[in-house]
């Protein structure tokens, strides 16, 4: 089959690699059929994750049709299902509380000693995300394999486009899990640090859980513009100094919520940051962390400070004192999927979120590496991209 | 020294007499590294000791035994991966065995590599049973073995703490993860 291996920094190929097969008894084969890059892609593009090895299949925001089930597999041939991104066993303790990205089972055991020695417990497997979360071949591909099917995938009614629901797999639930964790209380006002899809979705969510005031905040015009849709108010942080604009824009209290969607790739003409991004592409060690910093210090006093943003190492200058001194409460990991898939799946078909609205461009997978050049280059316009297999079996 | 002694395992400790106190509990002591270990699996005690005492299925969650054969009801026979496509074998007798909560067991003489240690199983209420693995070993050819055995990741702590991982993936969910995406590659991953 076909699939997009990673190689290096901004170094990634459509190469024909051997097809999956089934190998355990609750794995099932899924033909892709569409297959986002992700904004956390764009770590593993930049060189900021550890851990990868040339030839890594990339790819954690699929769905497709099921082609081969193991005998243990509850999914059925045909049927078409959207795959969350965390793998989850649905057996041990974490999955019983629906804390399914800290499943124990999910990685390999050889593969989280790594984790566990960086991180003190070894975290569950992810599709496409580095050797650290299980070294699994991810999603833009032509065919997946996918490991305990009978917990993950989530079947799709006939009928719903593609476009409707792909974002199941990881940025919808990522957002809305980001809201909940922002623990919005009726006329509250959330600043959301990062319009991209996770931001976007963040803002949507918030909304919907009772949030009177969004600010969003980034830097592409055209990305506050989608945000200004949905109602968020919006701040380009090249235009205006943040913390004063939340400042003003709160009446001198800050927002009673606020929640990092930007997470390494941060932007920002800071000292502090440009140091940080010196380190990371180093690995010297530590994170580039502006908008975390931000948010914290912009929160106001009590208030909820909220991080789906991916971390993945060490952090510098993090304000602890204010963080302390101002009682603030910090929630954040990698999105429970599988707990969101029903309720989210359910929202979409009542017409109650859209998600299409933020694709800007799909692609063949042939043409994948040039669909992470301009993710990557033209975040203003690019603000989604999702990769068709299928548009290159028609091409063939 | 009496009075800084805490209540974490021994296993754990940084005083090198460590090792003796642990022996203590092992009604025969074979070598001189302690490894120890402990896993909570989400299933019933008796269910996994029943498993770990049926020796011939242990190969099928430890990397590097290639096969347990079973002489007499306390008696087995182990053979074990080691670097460099090599194996090295013992006998084991079983010196203490407790239904549901103990298994220990000792190298006979003239073993490959001397050891001997314990798997006990304790309650964990709702979170299943705790399953300790706690072994003293001799390395391979002393020093110069166990570096070479780190080089090819058959150290017997990874070993352990892997083992154990995978018993907890097969008792808790049916089957051991890999990432692996074809047969040959999963071939290649546990040869
Ligand atoms: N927790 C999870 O499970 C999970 C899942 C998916 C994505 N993520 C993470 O969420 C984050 C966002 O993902 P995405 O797909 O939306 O990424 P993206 O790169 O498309 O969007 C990030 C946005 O942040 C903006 N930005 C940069 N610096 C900023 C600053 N200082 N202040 C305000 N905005 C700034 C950028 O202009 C960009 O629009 C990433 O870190 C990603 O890894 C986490
Ligand atoms: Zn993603
Ligand atoms: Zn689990």
């Amino acid at each position: 089959m076909r699939a997009l291996t990673w190689h290096g920094k901004h170094d990634v190929r459509v190469d024909t690699v051997d097809d999956p097969e089934i190998l355990n008894p609750r794995d099932a084969i899924i033909k892709v059929t569409s297959t986002a890059i992700c904004g956390s892609d764009l770590h593993l593009y930049d060189g900021y994750i550890p851990t990868m090895q040339a030839g890594d299949i990339l790819g954690h925001e699929f769905m497709g049709e099921v082609v081969e089930t193991g005998p243990k597999s509850t999914l059925k041939k045909g049927q078409r299902v959207v795959v969350p991104f965390t793998i989850a066993c649905g057996s041990c303790y974490h999955c019983g509380k629906h804390q399914y990205s800290a499943c124990d089972n999910a990685n390999p055991a050889d593969n989280q000693d790594i984790a566990q020695t960086l991180y003190g417990q070894p975290m569950s497997g992810l599709f496409g995300y580095s050797h650290m979360t299980g070294g699994y071949a991810g999603g833009q591909a032509e065919y997946v394999r996918v490991p305990f099917s009978d917990v993950g995938p989530i079947v799709i009614p006939d009928g719903i486009d593609d476009d409707k629901v792909l974002f199941l797999s990881d940025i919808l639930p990522t957002g809305w899990q980001a809201a909940e964790f922002a623990q919005i209380e009726p006329g509250d006002t959330v600043a959301v640090w990062g319009c991209g899809p996770v931001g976007l979705f963040c803002v949507q969510s918030a909304f919907l859980m009772g949030a009177e005031r969004v600010i969003a905040i980034d830097h592409f015009p055209r990305r506050l513009e989608l945000a200004a849709k949905f109602g968020a108010e919006t701040l380009n942080f090249e235009e205006s100094k943040t913390y004063e604009a939340l400042m003003e824009m709160t009446g001198g209290i800050g927002p009673d919520a606020c929640i990092d969607a930007v997470g390494l790739e941060a932007h920002g003409l800071f000292v502090d940051n440009v140091w940080d991004q010196i380190k990371v592409s180093t690995f010297t060690g530590t994170d580039r962390t502006h908008s975390i910093r931000q948010a914290i210090i912009a929160c106001r006093k009590g208030g909820r400070v909220s991080m789906p943003a991916v971390y993945g190492g060490f952090v510098d200058k993090f304000p602890l004192g204010a963080f302390m001194e101002k009682g603030l409460t910090l929630k954040t990991g990698q999105t429970h999927v599988q707990h969101y898939l029903p309720g989210l799946l359910a929202a979409i078909m009542e017409g109650k979120i859209d998600t299409t609205f933020l694709i800007s461009h799909r692609m063949a997978l042939s043409e994948a590496p040039e669909g992470y050049k301009i993710f990557h280059d033209h975040q203003n316009d690019v603000t989604k991209v999702v990769l068709k297999p299928g548009l290159d079996r028609v091409a063939a | 020294m009496a009075d800084l002694r805490d209540d974490a395992p021994i296993t754990t400790s940084k005083r090198s007499d460590g090792i003796i106190d642990a022996t203590e509990n092992l009604l025969e002591a074979k070598g001189h590294s302690l490894v120890g270990r402990s896993v909570t699996i989400n299933r019933p005690r008796a269910e996994l000791y029943a498993y770990w005492r049926d020796f011939t299925k242990l190969p099928s969650f430890m990397d590097n035994v290639e096969r347990v054969d079973l002489i007499d009801d306390t008696t087995s026979h182990w053979v074990v991966k080691a670097p460099g496509g090599k194996t090295v074998e013992w006998d084991a007798v079983i010196t203490e065995e407790r239904p549901d909560e103990l298994i220990a067991w000792a190298s006979t003489e003239g073993a490959d590599v001397p050891n001997s240690g314990r798997i006990d199983f304790r309650d964990a209420g709702d979170r299943g049973t705790v399953v300790t693995a706690t072994i003293l070993y001799d390395p391979p050819a002393g020093f110069i073995g166990k570096v070479i055995a780190k080089m090819f990741q058959r150290e017997p702590a990874i070993q352990a703490r892997r083992d154990l991982r995978r018993f907890k993936q097969l008792m808790e969910t049916g089957e051991i993860a890999t990432a692996a995406r074809t047969h040959k590659q999963l071939k290649e991953e546990t040869a």
